[in-house]
Parts: structure tokens; C-alpha cells; sequence
């Protein structure tokens, strides 16, 4: 069931996702303070909120500066992507019932589609630089998208075997009686990690890990176009809190209040809760984060992929 | 043991070396003699190996610039070479000196016997010019490599204003910029193995995983570290120069300002070797004040490396709570000191001034609020798994490595190894005070930051003894030497003002001599060494500082590590780049 007014939704979903990224931004920094004693942004406007169209008034205006030593296309070329294909998989996000801009039938697959694509942005950004830093970021992002990314699909497919469809409306139409994530409880385990990875926040940060490589992969980003790295981070947190919501926590599904509401308050708990985990976690090393990711993560996907369809193929039969 | 066991080692050396080695008493009490040039290198690896209860740590090599002294010593020399030994199994230091004459300013490596030593001589070649034949890498390590002269000759000149206007044009800047290229084959390194390509990572010195102007150079194959060499000097103020200049008391803030997280730690340092040349004992008020202060920059010290090694390996949000209690322990440093990080507050001969109304209130606010924190920070740092698998195992050494890099402080007795200046060779009255020495056992970086951790509650059952035994009396001695002199009876009689004027004016005038001053400051073993030609002035100081030796051991930790592993060194090792460079 498609929106009846598709230039609607898209609009719609497109400034509320961008607002969103940038109130978020706010709302990591007032959180991260009251988590560390601290005030955070409260000077500019109410609570501090105007603070971030300050900042973006700034990086607006700041000088469009491309080393001279970078590779010039793919060094512009990279922050564009990362937002386009974070952007593009919201598309198949279905807020509510009719709130969607396609309701693709292999949404799901098209969201992990959108999300490999992503890390061409941080790769190539890296690669493009021509910085030593941004180099082993962008090395790192490689190595870590590719370990994660292959269980992120596989914790994926238990939920998918419930539901018996690809489509998110469906999945969250299969929730009905029970939400995904008990169940699948393993599998939404799974999926937080790997959505952390995915998002490149602490404490999977180590494409940038600040302490170490300065800013990794987009050392020498500046201007508007750190800004698009800046805003697809956030971007990507809101949307895999939105997955997990779907997946997991069925949607927009809830008593009493509307729909829209349900989404967005479960969406919000867990953008707080990769806040949360960011004001609390040290970084794991390189090595032990890859050992983790195929040693253990893939195993136990692989384990709850092959229950669940043991399940499931008892139950039917 | 004690000092009767073992057998003097002048005597010993000079019947078993053959060398003709001369004593020469001291007024610190530390056994000294000169030792012939030549004999340098065999007597060290004696007194190192052979002897009886070996001294088997260099704990510290100088050289004074001799040709200006009023008093000239007895071997005449134009330049002396020092070195420090220490022994623990005698639980003393032992000082050798060796005369240069003006035209042969050299002395034969012991690199090759003390790895410590290494960088010890180039700053010795760097600050005087004297040669060390045989060494592996003779380059001046404090002062930039274009720099003519050497500063901590005589002739050198001490500030700005008498070395002509400076000037940076383009030709100058850049051949400076070209001089900090890194060039492998100058550290005997390969660009490439058959198998990989080298990355030259440059680390700094502006990096925030450095805290403070380092430069670390890494030689990378992917993310593995093959080799690393620290260059350091970028924070070099020429405190040590300055100290010829500055009155023995006008000194005392530029103390402040070398672990400039310790606080008065170093102004304890810099008065322990003072009071030795003067021969002054600090009344006990006077003495319990400094050790309550004392410990307290050991808290502060220590929650700034607790904070920040949490971020190092990547939490964020440890910082802001342990700076949010350090600045509960600055409010106190403030209300009796009237400064905050460098209070400079002690005095030769005491303190400067009595504690204020209402300190013990503060002090004891701070005694119940703080054990709590410390147990929350465990929660949170100490026990966290990740942090764990990113610190065990981590830059790990034994307690003979450490001995044998001059390692001292919490990275010693992290190697299980329990050792602490202030209980082996209590000074300022520490042998009054009950406390324990943490020790670890495997030295890698997870228990550096356990014993850190435990030192802090131990720092706080000491200030909880000052705070119930705060004894009475005054607070500055009334030794003539103690400055600023007592003010009270100066109305009185004309030969108390004028020795009164003459002691702020132009300062006091210390004996001629010579006196080591070592502490367990917060980082490990600080120490002064003052050279005094009977003036106002010291004719040398010589600040040996724990960071420094422990910086240079990064190599050795860090090979065959990852990249984050050299920030979890880095973090654990605790140095402040003003310690390193002075």
C-alpha cells in the first residue's frame, strides 16, 4: 500500500529525517552533558536548541577547501554518498500505515543494499584523501563493514523467516500478536551490534577513533562537506533505530496513542540508547573487534538463522 | 640492607679495578668519587654487575660546565661528567665523577652498558657539547637540530634579549621545516622489506593522543608497528639554565612548572636539595603541611592520567568526572594556597604561610566525598571488559627491564616490585605516616592503572593523618638560611633588618657544595640536583625527571604492537611533556 501522495511522503519523510538529524545532534550534546555532569549547548535560543543552526550557519559559510594533494572528484564525490544512500533507504521505511514513499517488496534487502553502498563513502574518503590518517580510517572502515555487514544480514533472516517477507509493512504487520523481539531476541542482539558498526559510532568508532588517527578517515574534510559526514552519521543512527523499531519492536504498532506517535517514541528510546552507549563504552582494538565480529557474531547468527527455520518449518508442518 | 653490610664501594673499586679513583664527601651525604676518564666505561660495568649488591640502575647522567667557577673543584676541570647510580639492594645512590680538560671534551658511551643511557648522553652533547665516542646516535634530542651552541655552556647566552633579533624568513623556515623530516635510513631503518612497504606515520607533535608537543615517528606495516622513535624537546623551556639565574628562592615557581600536574610535588623536590646544602630542618608543622599538599597533587595528578587514559582507549565520559573532583581538590589547594595548579607555595626552610581558618573542614569534606568516586570509577573503568582486552597484556615489562631503563614510580611497582622513596628514604617526615605500596604484578598497562588507583587511597589515608596530627608550632624554620626570613623581630634590632634586606634582596647565600634532592613525586623519581659556588645563585641545576627515561623505553614497548596500543602506552605510562623536555 503506497502513499496516496508520493511527493508528499517524500518531502515529508525528507524534512522531518534531515530536522531530525540535526535536532539530534543537539540531543546527543545536551544528553552526553547531563551524563557528564556538565551543561552542554544552553546558550543560543531556547535550551540551547538554536545552537545547531548557529553551527550550521557556520559550516555553511566556511571555505570550500580541497587539498591539493587529494584526489579532487572522488574526494567531493565521497560525503555526497553517504548521505544519498542513507537517504534513499528511508524510503522503504514505512512510518505508519500509509506514511511510506515505496513499499518495496524487498524492502529489507534494499535497506542492506543502501547501507554496503555507504561504505564506499567512507572508503573512498579515506582513499581520496591522500592523508596517512585518513587512510588506515578508511582501511579500518573497510575491513569493519565488511566483517559486520554479513552478520547484520544473517541476524536479519530470523525475523524474515517469521514473517515469511522481505517487505517492512508486512514484517511489521507480523508483529500483530508478538513483538520480534522476543523470539528473535538473539537476532535483535545481533542487529544492535551490528547497526552500531554499521553507524560508526563508539564503540565501533575506530574508522575515525579520535585518540589515535585524529579524525580518521575525514581528517582533512572541512566546511560543508565534514557537514555531510557529520549529518549521514546521525542520519544513520536514526535509521537503524528505525529498523530495530520495525524489526524487532513492531513499528508503529501500539494502544491507544496514534501510530505516528508509537514510531516515533520508540524510535527516539533507542537513538538515546546509542547515545548511552557512547557516553559509556571504551573502544575495542582493530583486531579484537574483526575476531569478535567472525569469531563469535557470525557463529551466533548462523545458530539463530538455523533454529529459526527449524522452528518454523516444525510449526508449518 | 643497610649501609655497614655492603662494602664501600670506593674501596672496593679501587682495589678491584685498579682504577685511582678519588672520594669526595658531599653534603647530601651520597658517596661520591672521581674516577679517571678513561676508566669510566670499566668501572661503571663493575659497579653495575660485579660488585657486591650491584648498582644496577643509571638513574641519572649530567655534566657541569666548570670553567666559570669561583671556586674551582679539586680535579680543575673544564667540563664534568656526573653519573648517578642507584643500588635498591643498598638503598643508595652513589655519584662518579669524571674531569674533562678543555680540549678533549669527550667520554667513552655507556650506551652499550645501560640502554638508559642513550638519550642521557645525547642531551649531554646537546647542552654542553662533550662527545660520548662509541655512541649509536649522537644528534642533539632537547634543542632543534639547527641550533648553534650549546646552551647550558657558560657562554652561552641565557635569554633572548642577549642573542640579537630574531628573525624567520621564508630560506629559514623552510630549511627548519626540511630539517624535521623524518629520513628511516638516519634511525637504520628500511623503507621496505621484500614482502611490504613501510608507512612513516608521524605521530605529532600535535596529535591528541599525545598530550603535549611529542612527536613519535612510526614505522608501520599495515597497523602492526615495527619500530617507533619518540623525538621530544618541543616543550624545552631551559629550566635548568634558568635556575642559573634565578636566586635559590626566585626559583621555586619555575619548579611549579615542570610536572606542571604535580603542582608543589616539585617545589618539594627542588627544597629537599636546597635544605641539604643549607642544612636546614623544616620544623614538623612545616614539614606535615608539605606532606599533606604533597599527596594531594598526587590525587589531583592522578585523576588528570585516570581521566584521560580512559579516553585514550576511546571513553569518553571518565574525564569530565574525575576533572569535576579534581577541581574539588584544587578548591582546597586554592583556599590555602591562593592558586591552583601552581601554587608555589613552598618555602625554603617551610611553607608561606600558616594553613587558614577552616582547612581541616575542607580537607575533611574532601576525605569522605572522594572514596565513593573512587569506587564508582572502578565500576566504570576498572571493570569494564573492553578496557580490559585493550590493557592486559599491554606494554608489559619485567622489574629488571624497568631497573635497567631507569623506569621508577607506579610503572616499577606495577612489575610486583615494592619500592617507594617515600618508605625506602623517607624525607619531609614520611616515616611518621602509615600507608601501604600498591604493587601489581604483570606491569602491563592494566596494572599501572591499578596501582595509580590504589596510590590514590593511600594518598588519602595520608592526608586524613595530617588532617588528625596536624602538629603545632611554626610553620618556617628559623635557620638564617630559610627564606623569606622571619619578619617579627626586624623592628627591633638593626642587625636583624639588615640580615633581613640582604636575604630578600639579594636572596641567601648557599654554602658551596653539592646536594641531590630526590622524591617520589607523582610520576616516579624526581630529583635536583644543585651544584652551589658559595653565591645566590645555584651554579648548576640539574632536574632529572621520570618521564624522561620512561619515554624512552616506548620503542621497546611498542613494537609489533597495533596503533591503538601505542595510545594505551602512551596513556598508561603517565608523562607530561614539560617533565620530559624541562
Amino acid at each position: 500500500m503506497t502513499s496516496p501522495y508520493p511527493i508528499l511522503s517524500i518531502l515529508g519523510i525528507l524534512i522531518v529525517t534531515l530536522t531530525l538529524a540535526a535536532g539530534l545532534i543537539w540531543l546527543e550534546r545536551r544528553l552526553l552533558a547531563l551524563w557528564q555532569d556538565r551543561y552542554g549547548p544552553n546558550r543560543v535560543g531556547p535550551f540551547g536548541l538554536l545552537q545547531v543552526l548557529a553551527d550550521m550557519i557556520k559550516i555553511f559559510f566556511k571555505e570550500d577547501w580541497i587539498p591539493p594533494f587529494a584526489d579532487k572528484a572522488v574526494f567531493v564525490a565521497a560525503p555526497a554518498i553517504i548521505v544519498v544512500t542513507v537517504l534513499m533507504s528511508f524510503a522503504v521505511v514505512p512510518v505508519a500505515p500509509g506514511i511510506i514513499v515505496s513499499d518495496l517488496d524487498v524492502g529489507l534487502l534494499f535497506v542492506l543494499a543502501m547501507s554496503s553502498l555507504g561504505v564506499y563513502s567512507v572508503v573512498l574518503a579515506g582513499w581520496s584523501s591522500d592523508n596517512k590518517y585518513a587512510l588506515l580510517g578508511g582501511v579500518r572502515a573497510a575491513a569493519q563493514m565488511l566483517s559486520y555487514e554479513v552478520f547484520m544480514g544473517l541476524s536479519l533472516m530470523g525475523v524474515v523467516l517469521l514473517a515469511g517477507s522481505f517487505n517492512l509493512t508486512a514484517i511489521v504487520e507480523a508483529q500483530r500478536n508478538l513483538w520480534f523481539v522476543a523470539p528473535q531476541f538473539l537476532g535483535f542482539v545481533l542487529f544492535l551490534i551490528a547497526g552500531a558498526a554499521e553507524t560508526r559510532r563508539l564503540p565501533f568508532d575506530l574508522p575515525e577513533a579520535e585518540s589515535e588517527l585524529i579524525a580518521g578517515f575525514h581528517s582533512e574534510y572541512s566546511g560543508m562537506k565534514f557537514g555531510m559526514f557529520f549529518v549521514g552519521e546521525y542520519l544513520g543512527v536514526i535509521l537503524i533505530s528505525c529498523l530495530i523499531t520495525i524489526l524487532f519492536f513492531g513499528g508503529w504498532l501500539g494502544p491507544v496513542l496514534p501510530p505516528i506517535v508509537w514510531f516515533l517514541i520508540k524510535v527516539m528510546f533507542f537513538i538515546a540508547f546509542f547515545i548511552l552507549m557512547r557516553a559509556a563504552l571504551p573502544r575495542p582494538r582493530f583486531d579484537q573487534l574483526m575476531s569478535w565480529g567472525w569469531k563469535l557474531m557470525l557463529p551466533l547468527a548462523l545458530a539463530n538463522l538455523l533454529i529459526t527455520g527449524a522452528v518454523v518449518l516444525a510449526w508449518r508442518s | 640492607m643497610t649501609r655497614t653490610e655492603a662494602a664501600n664501594p670506593v674501596d672496593v673499586v679501587r682495589e678491584r679495578c685498579g682504577v685511582e679513583v678519588a672520594a669526595e664527601p658531599a653534603r647530601d651525604g651520597i658517596r661520591a668519587f672521581w674516577c679517571p676518564r678513561e676508566s669510566i666505561p670499566k668501572v661503571l660495568a663493575y659497579l653495575k654487575d660485579e660488585i657486591d649488591s650491584p648498582y644496577r640502575m643509571l638513574y641519572d647522567l649530567t655534566a657541569i660546565d666548570d670553567r666559570m667557577r669561583v671556586q674551582p673543584n679539586t680535579h680543575s676541570s673544564a667540563f664534568t661528567v656526573v653519573y648517578h647510580l642507584f643500588s635498591f639492594e643498598r638503598n643508595e645512590y652513589l655519584r662518579i665523577k669524571t674531569a674533562l680538560p678543555p680540549d678533549a671534551l669527550s667520554v667513552d658511551s655507556i650506551a652499550n652498558l645501560w640502554p638508559a643511557a642513550n638519550w642521557y648522553e645525547r642531551e649531554v652533547w646537546d647542552m654542553f657539547g662533550i662527545r660520548f665516542s662509541g655512541h649509536p646516535h649522537l644528534q642533539r634530542i632537547l634543542m632543534p637540530r639547527s641550533w648553534v651552541g650549546h646552551p647550558l655552556c657558560k657562554d652561552h647566552p641565557a635569554r633572548a634579549t642577549e642573542m640579537g633579533r630574531f628573525q624567520l624568513p621564508k630560506e629559514k623556515t623552510d630549511a627548519e621545516q626540511e630539517m624535521l623530516r623524518f629520513r628511516p635510513e638516519e634511525w637504520g631503518m628500511r623503507r621496505s622489506t621484500e614482502d611490504s612497504d613501510f608507512i612513516f606515520l608521524n605521530v605529532g607533535p600535535q596529535h591528541p593522543g599525545t598530550h603535549g608537543v611529542l612527536r613519535i615517528v612510526l614505522q608501520l606495516d599495515g597497523e602492526e608497528i615495527v619500530d617507533a622513535v619518540p623525538e621530544i624537546g618541543f616543550h624545552h623551556r631551559g629550566a635548568e639554565k634558568m635556575g642559573e639565574r634565578q636566586s635559590w628562592h626566585t626559583y621555586i615557581p619555575y619548579t611549579d612548572r615542570v610536572d606542571y600536574l604535580g603542582g608543589v610535588m616539585n617545589n618539594l623536590a627542588y627544597l629537599t636539595a636546597v635544605e641539604k646544602l643549607a642544612g636546614i630542618t623544616v620544623p614538623p608543622r612545616g614539614q606535615v603541611i608539605r606532606v599533606m599538599l604533597a599527596e594531594l597533587f598526587r590525587i589531583i595528578s592522578h585523576l588528570v592520567w585516570y581521566g584521560t587514559f580512559a579516553q585514550d582507549v576511546g571513553q569518553m565520559s571518565p574525564v569530565f568526572y574525575t576533572f569535576n573532583d579534581r577541581e574539588r581538590a584544587f578548591a582546597i589547594i586554592e583556599a590555602i594556597c591562593g592558586a591552583r595548579m601552581h601554587p608555589n607555595w613552598f618555602r625554603i626552610g617551610g611553607v608561606a604561610a600558616d594553613l587558614p581558618q577552616g582547612w581541616d573542614g575542607l580537607v575533611r569534606d574532601f576525605i569522605r566525598y572522594f572514596p565513593p568516586r573512587l569506587i564508582e570509577y572502578d565500576r566504570e573503568v576498572l571493570r569494564n571488559r573492553i578496557f580490559k582486552m585493550r590493557t592486559k597484556g599491554i606494554g608489559a615489562f619485567t622489574k629488571d627491564e624497568a631497573i635497567e631503563w631507569g623506569v621508577t614510580g607506579p610503572a616499577l611497582r606495577a612489575t610486583g616490585f615494592e619500592w617507594d622513596f617515600r618508605k625506602k628514604q623517607p624525607y619531609s617526615g614520611y616515616e611518621q605516616f602509615e600507608f601501604d605500596i600498591p604493587t601489581a604484578k604483570t606491569g602491563d598497562c592494566y596494572d599501572r592503572v591499578l596501582v595509580r588507583v590504589e596510590e590514590m587511597r593511600q594518598s588519602l589515608r595520608i592526608i586524613e593523618q595530617c588532617v588528625n596530627h596536624m602538629p603545632d608550632g611554626p610553620y618556617q624554620s628559623g635557620h638564617p638560611l630559610a627564606s623569606p626570613p622571619i619578619k617579627d623581630r626586624t623592628m627591633h634590632d638593626i642587625e636583624t633588618l639588615i640580615t633581613h634586606f640582604l636575604s630578600v634582596s639579594w636572596g641567601p647565600v648557599m654554602p658551596a657544595g653539592e646536594a641531590l634532592g630526590a622524591i617520589e613525586a607523582t610520576k616516579g623519581n624526581n630529583g635536583y640536583y644543585l651544584v652551589s659556588d658559595g653565591s645566590t645563585v645555584s651554579y648548576r641545576t640539574r632536574i632529572r625527571t621520570p618521564s624522561f627515561p620512561h619515554m624512552q623505553m616506548l620503542p621497546l614497548l611498542c613494537r609489533g604492537r597495533m596503533v591503538p596500543d601505542l595510545l594505551a602506552i602512551l596513556g598508561a605510562m603517565d608523562f607530561v611533556l614539560a617533565d620530559i623536555d624541562r
